[in-house]
């Protein structure tokens, strides 16, 4: 009983993470059709960023935010200088942008940080809660307070904004979109803008418990990807329900089968997934027209 | 054809030392996944962001097969690209039946799986640290060197590129670029999409899995890095950046993603971050690649 509230409790707090990297994919998805694959990147440039700002003596809540910033301002060049240059170009073309900017951004990362590992000092500074039998960092809650604001904010944002329901449309029609007047290469760059935030705000969270390095970002977009796959790729509620899910899915696997091959869970996931129910568990059937 | 031909032997003559001919021997060596890989995306038009997985099934092929089985590395090579044929045949039919995105992360997700058992079956491949590799034996001459791998190397190539090209000049290949264009014109037309597609992608696994076997044997060393993402990324870039369905291209594109890397070593410290930068500007700036985009803006001239 004991073993299974820890692996609970850290497969909700990894999952959170892969949620919020998901629903960062989700939301450039529905915006441009595009997939993101530099949205790893996002999560190591706020994790990395913080801690180097950090250790030049800033405080470290204002660390995290010109992190968000400085990560947020990223996102928008890539939209700007790298995606919108090629508008209209095929998938593979597009996709190989976006991974030939999640390797220019490591490299870069690797020159103006470095190649170790980092740590932050988790928000809530004290001993592990005692619950259960399992142990639970407080950076667990934080983590998952954090994730659902996170995503209660968006919701509310997107559902009863003007600028929310501009996204919707963007996402439904954007030929129809514009015909109403709405700027959908400024909606784009929203959606890029607003999902590398979401990643520098995961990547922040995740740093106390995880670790960072330059090259961390890799491994977390793959996983946040599978995590929108499972959900069904577009769909916002899908995203997170496939994160927590991925993230449980994971440390069970790596509790009960061999931690070796948690790694490879995730993937063995989305292959099933692909093969049996392709639109996910919250995605809608495409119906293709000739 | 021939010009390419008389290139491989008339070029050799410029290299100054052993060193060229090993970059030569790379180059040719990767060209050769890449026209698999380029059979697949730019003719068949289907995506595969997993293909370091067969390059390493290739590679290990030849190191598990001497070492741990007994069989000599020709065997293994021969071994090695059957099972690669097998394995993509067997993962082939669900994969293919997915499109676009899906296809992408279905591919890359398998690539991963291939190089997450290579790292942790350690008993077998010596894990992250890789495994050395025996040497290549033909008929009792051990084989070593630059200078060698580069005419074996080449002579493959040239190899795979008669075969590539022959078959896109066959039915499979008509059949192959009809579904390119479309999927379902080319199914009204009684083209039988899933098999040719299978057909296909079988191909160009064992294309990726022959490469592997001779980049093990050439190196003498593997570590499981060469099924890893960056190595199917790396070989998407160089079909893309020599242009998608031009045979011609895949040596371009995988040349100067070869060359460009020991070039930058200069740079150690930013090699990562150029490589990057190229890919993009690359897709950005001249989507169609470098072998089409050259041919096309040739034509224009003439006029």
């Amino acid at each position: 009983m004991a073993q299974l509230l820890q692996f609970i409790s850290s497969g909700l707090t990894v999952g959170a993470i892969y949620a919020l990297v998901g629903l960062g994919f989700t939301l450039i998805y529905k915006a441009s059709d595009i997939i993101n694959f530099a949205q790893g990147e996002f999560v190591m440039l706020g994790g990395m960023t913080t801690v180097f700002v950090g250790a030049a003596g800033v405080p470290l809540p204002l660390a995290a935010l010109i992190a968000v910033a400085v990560t947020t301002a990223i996102g928008l060049a890539l939209h700007r200088f790298a995606v919108a240059p090629a508008r209209g170009a095929s998938p593979v073309v597009l996709i190989m942008i976006t991974i030939g900017a999640s390797v220019f951004l490591r490299g870069i990362a690797q020159i103006v940080f470095d190649k170790r590992f980092h740590s932050l000092p988790p928000l809530i500074d004290s001993d592990p809660i005692q619950f259960g039998g399992a142990a639970i960092l407080p950076q667990s809650l934080v983590v998952l307070a954090s994730a659902t604001v996170i995503v209660i904010v968006l919701w509310l944002f997107i559902d009863r904004t003007l600028l929310g329901k501009a996204v919707i449309a963007t996402a439904a029609n954007r030929l129809a979109a514009r015909l109403v007047g709405i700027d959908t290469r400024r909606i784009v760059d929203f959606s890029f803008a607003v999902s590398a935030a979401i990643g520098a705000i995961a990547g922040i969270l995740i740093t106390p418990i995880a670790l960072t390095s330059y090259d961390a970002g890799t491994l977390l977009a793959l996983k946040g990807f599978a995590a929108a796959m499972l959900g069904g790729i577009g769909s916002a509620p899908g995203a997170v329900v496939g994160g927590l899910s991925l993230g449980m899915i994971e440390a069970f696997s790596a509790g009960y089968l061999s931690s070796n091959y948690k790694d490879a869970v995730a993937f063995l996931i989305i292959l099933l997934v692909l093969f049996w129910m392709p639109q996910g568990l919250f995605g809608r059937a495409k119906i293709e027209r000739v | 054809m021939i010009a390419l031909g008389i290139v491989i032997i008339v070029v050799p003559a410029f290299f100054p030392s052993a060193y060229y001919y090993r970059i030569g021997a790379l180059v040719f060596i990767f060209a050769l996944a890449v026209v698999g890989l380029n059979l697949l995306m730019g003719f068949a038009g289907q995506v595969s962001l997993g293909h370091a997985g067969f390059l390493g099934i290739g590679a290990y092929a030849v190191s598990v097969g001497p070492v741990h089985v007994g069989m000599p590395p020709w065997l293994s090579l021969l071994a090695g690209a059957i099972v690669s044929g097998v394995v993509a045949f067997v993962v082939g039919r669900p994969i293919l039946r997915l499109a676009g995105h899906y296809l992408a992360v279905a591919t890359l997700g398998f690539g991963l799986l291939i190089a997450i058992v290579l790292t942790n079956e350690a008993t077998w491949t010596g894990g992250p640290d890789g495994m050395s590799v025996p040497a290549l034996i033909l008929f009792g001459w051990r084989v070593h060197g630059s200078v060698a791998w580069y005419w074996i190397a080449a002579a493959t190539f040239m190899g795979g590129f008669l075969l590539a090209l022959n078959l896109m000049d066959s039915p499979t290949g008509r059949a192959l670029q009809a579904i390119h264009d479309s999927e379902i014109a080319a199914r009204v037309l009684g083209i039988d999409v899933a098999r040719q597609k299978l057909l296909i992608f079988v191909i160009s696994a064992i294309y990726a899995s022959v490469a592997g076997s001779y980049l093990a044997l050439f190196n003498g060393l593997i570590t499981p890095d060469v099924a890893g993402f960056l190595r199917s990324i790396e070989l998407v870039a160089m079909v893309v950046l020599g242009g998608m369905g031009s045979i011609v291209g895949s040596l371009v594109g995988a040349a100067v993603l070869v060359v460009l890397p020991q070039i930058l070593t200069v740079f150690q410290e930013y090699e990562q971050a150029l490589l990057g930068l190229i890919v993009m500007v690359f897709m950005i700036f001249l989507r169609g690649g470098i072998v089409p985009s050259l041919v096309a803006s040739f034509a224009g001239w003439r006029k």
